[in-house]
């Protein structure tokens, strides 16, 4: 056998992971870890369950249930059951829940149960697109404030500061009175609005710890640009933090969303807070009144209350992976 | 310096107001139809009125014009008519509405606070009790739950199943209408009484600070001269022939400002408890323990004081959801607040009116964040201007 040194540098390179597979390993075991911090912690396991049971409900049970039960109740037979067009004269409504309808019938015959379960998957993706967009903006400008900093990061923060004293849910009010918004325009607005707000002072002040460190000055030093180490050194590290913080824009989003279709503001069929204006404004949640028609309300302000809850729960998990001064008092 | 920061922050603050007067401009320019529409856009106008507001407003002026025109219109609060109380002018709304806000806010802010302050300062010292479990528990619900949810609940329990308090009004139409009172009257009266009971309480402070060292003797000229200006004020109302009708407003009073206690003192408890359970660890509670102090002593002089400082500042922060929690608070209990007027107007298409009551409402918020900031100097030991 020759000792060819062509086939020494082959074995070396064969015995060597790919860059990404590294990377992929590495993810995996601090994820592992990080899992192990948050699963200890219970008030964010009860949140994801809550989570979980809301997604699994929304997105398998509703159009299983829709397709086969309630099918019988629809007007077209054929069709799979719409809550918002599924009206039951059979009754007197709104019925109190019974075996057709586990949770009675809103004033227009319609199925509670089946209205709750059919926003449910809206929620989700309200909350989820608005929050997607407040992190990606905040990252960004947050990162960029603290790398470049001078007159940029100035900029920024006092927009921040801006932002932080609007006085939200009026502004979206009167927004939402002047032009029609739907669920998507509406994600847009929040994830925007909020994107500009308090999360790019709180991710700012991360990414400045992250940059005195070490090894972005060997990155530069080795001759990486500017938009490579953002990209590549600063973000990764902010991004668990980004992570908590969009949990609790999900659960702001949410709650804005219940706020304005519960006064009716809202240009969209179905949602968990026009439910409870549906009952409202047809005169069923008047004093002495409320708790005789409690499946009117209290199954929609719950399940706000609860997934709103359980976002926030996570975060509360998700805030003691992130920050180690909380772990272990 | 005192006097220099907080002038400081008042410029801070106008140009603040001037961005967000801005703001406010430009998205009602940007709705479809522009600013022009929204204000001539009422049925109930003739042309000629239309023709009026439009020169009133400068509406066919170039944009940036029109811009300085209406910078200048909010400073000299000239908001425009409204559609829904015509011809009434949006400031006289807003006037009327505005000490109706502030004081359902101050008083329930007042009460979150301290509430929230001291159950976090107990619930960070009984760490690991069950007490503290079920308190947590029960903060975190009030703190997410969806406010109207908790409004009902309100209603129901309170003004339905024990029928202790009043519904749906902010006063008794019956004992109103034998009296030629204005409620408005009433309402700055009682405004006036609370400036008064404040102010007598800062005096004392400072007077207080400025006559002795020994913490004893300064309590007793605080606790003594805000005792006897409170007993002052309840006698003078109680002697008042309009006594009765300001225990009216309060007592209607009752139910809005435990709603918006509820919504708001959870988030203070748990920055509370929060911050409380970092000074614990710090050295300086241990040398207060080893020196033999009291317990109450180090929990409350040594530990609390310094934690209580991320709770003003979370405060600050959190002022704009308070306030998106009494624009819910306010249409349910028809309290007819600023934030009843927002959501009425907006819901009636009344543009000049919202985006009157938008500017007002904003305006409301950065005046109690400059409050708190000079408060919050007053409070810090370490920021000395």
């Amino acid at each position: 056998m020759t000792n060819n040194p062509n086939t020494t540098v082959e074995m070396a390179d064969a015995k060597l992971e790919s860059p990404a597979l590294i990377r992929m390993k590495l993810m995996w075991r601090s994820f592992k870890e990080n899992w192990k911090i948050f699963s200890q912690s219970k008030i964010g396991m009860i949140g994801l369950y809550i989570v979980i049971i809301f997604a699994v409900a929304g997105f398998i049970v509703y159009p299983i249930l829709a397709a086969t039960v309630w099918k019988t109740t629809s007007l077209n037979a054929m069709a799979s059951y719409n809550p918002v067009t599924g009206y039951d004269f059979v009754q007197n409504n709104p019925a109190p829940p019974s075996w057709a309808h586990l949770l009675g019938t809103d004033p227009l015959g319609r199925d509670i149960l089946a209205q709750l379960l059919y926003s449910t998957p809206r929620e989700f993706m309200l909350g989820i697109v608005a929050a997607l967009i407040t992190v990606i903006i905040g990252t960004l400008i947050g990162t960029v404030a603290a790398y470049f900093g001078g007159a940029l990061d100035t900029f920024f923060m006092r927009v921040a500061d801006i932002v932080l004293l609007f006085p939200f849910i009026p502004f979206l009010i009167v927004i939402s009175g002047m032009m029609q918004v739907d669920l998507l325009t509406l994600a847009l607005i929040i994830g925007l609005l909020s994107g500009f707000g308090g999360i790019t002072i709180v991710l700012r002040s991360q990414a400045l710890i992250v940059k005195s460190r070490p090894f972005i000055e060997s990155a530069k030093i080795s001759g990486a640009s500017d938009s490579y180490i953002i990209v590549n050194h600063i973000i990764p590290n902010v991004m668990p933090l980004s992570f908590l913080y969009m949990m609790f824009n999900v659960t702001g989003a949410i709650f804005s969303e219940a706020v304005l279709s519960f006064f009716g503001l809202l240009n969209i069929k179905m949602s968990w807070g026009l439910m409870i204006y549906t009952a409202d404004t047809a005169g069923y949640i008047i004093g002495s009144n409320i708790w005789n028609y409690w499946w009117l309300w209290l199954p929609a302000g719950a399940s706000i209350t609860l997934l709103c809850g359980a976002f926030y729960f996570i975060g509360r998990g998700l805030d003691e992976v992130v920050n180690p001064r909380l772990r272990k008092r | 310096m005192m006097l220099k920061y907080i002038g400081n922050r008042i410029l801070q603050i106008a140009i603040l107001l001037v961005i967000y007067v801005a703001i406010v401009f430009f998205l009602l320019h940007a709705m479809p139809g522009g600013i022009k529409t929204l204000l001539i856009s009422n049925p109930k106008l003739t042309p000629q009125a239309q023709e009026a507001i439009i020169r009133a407003f400068g509406l066919n002026q170039p944009l940036w014009l029109q811009f300085v025109d209406y910078m200048k219109n909010v400073f000299t609060l000239n908001l425009g008519i409204s559609f829904s109380y015509y011809p009434t002018p949006v400031w006289n709304i807003i006037a009327e509405r505005l000490p109706r806000t502030v004081l359902l806010f101050t008083v329930a802010t007042l009460i979150a606070f301290f509430v929230g302050f001291a159950s976090g300062k107990s619930l960070a010292w009984n760490r690991g009790k069950t007490t503290e479990y079920v308190s947590t528990i029960v903060g975190i619900i009030t703190y997410t739950i969806f406010t109207p949810l908790l409004i009902f609940v309100m209603i129901w329990f309170f003004g339905s199943f024990l029928g202790i308090f009043p519904l749906n009004q902010f006063l008794n139409p019956d004992l109103w209408i034998h009296t030629r009172l204005n409620a408005q009257v009433i309402f700055l009266y009682i405004l006036l009484t609370m400036l008064i009971i404040g102010m007598v309480m800062l005096v004392s402070y400072l007077v207080a600070l400025r006559f002795s060292h020994r913490v004893r003797t300064r309590r007793l000229i605080f606790y003594l001269s805000t005792i006897i200006t409170v007993v002052f004020s309840v006698f003078f109302w109680w002697v008042s022939p309009v006594g009765i009708y300001a225990a009216d407003i309060l007592w209607h009073m009752v139910l809005p400002v435990m709603t918006v206690t509820i919504i708001s003192y959870a988030g203070n408890m748990l920055v509370m408890r929060d911050s409380m359970l970092e000074t614990i660890k710090e050295d300086f509670i241990t040398t207060a323990r080893a020196k033999g102090l009291p317990d109450k002593v180090v929990r409350d002089k040594h530990a609390a004081r310094t934690a209580m400082l991320p709770v003003v500042t979370n405060f600050v922060l959190s002022l704009g959801f308070v306030v998106s929690g009494g624009v819910i608070t306010e249409s349910l209990f028809s309290w007819p607040g600023m934030g009843m007027t927002l959501l009425d107007s907006t819901l009636a298409k009344d543009y000049p009116l919202a985006a009157g009551a938008l500017i007002f409402t904003g305006i409301f918020v950065l005046f109690a964040h400059l409050a708190i900031d000079i408060i919050y100097a007053f409070l810090d030991p370490r920021i000395r201007y």
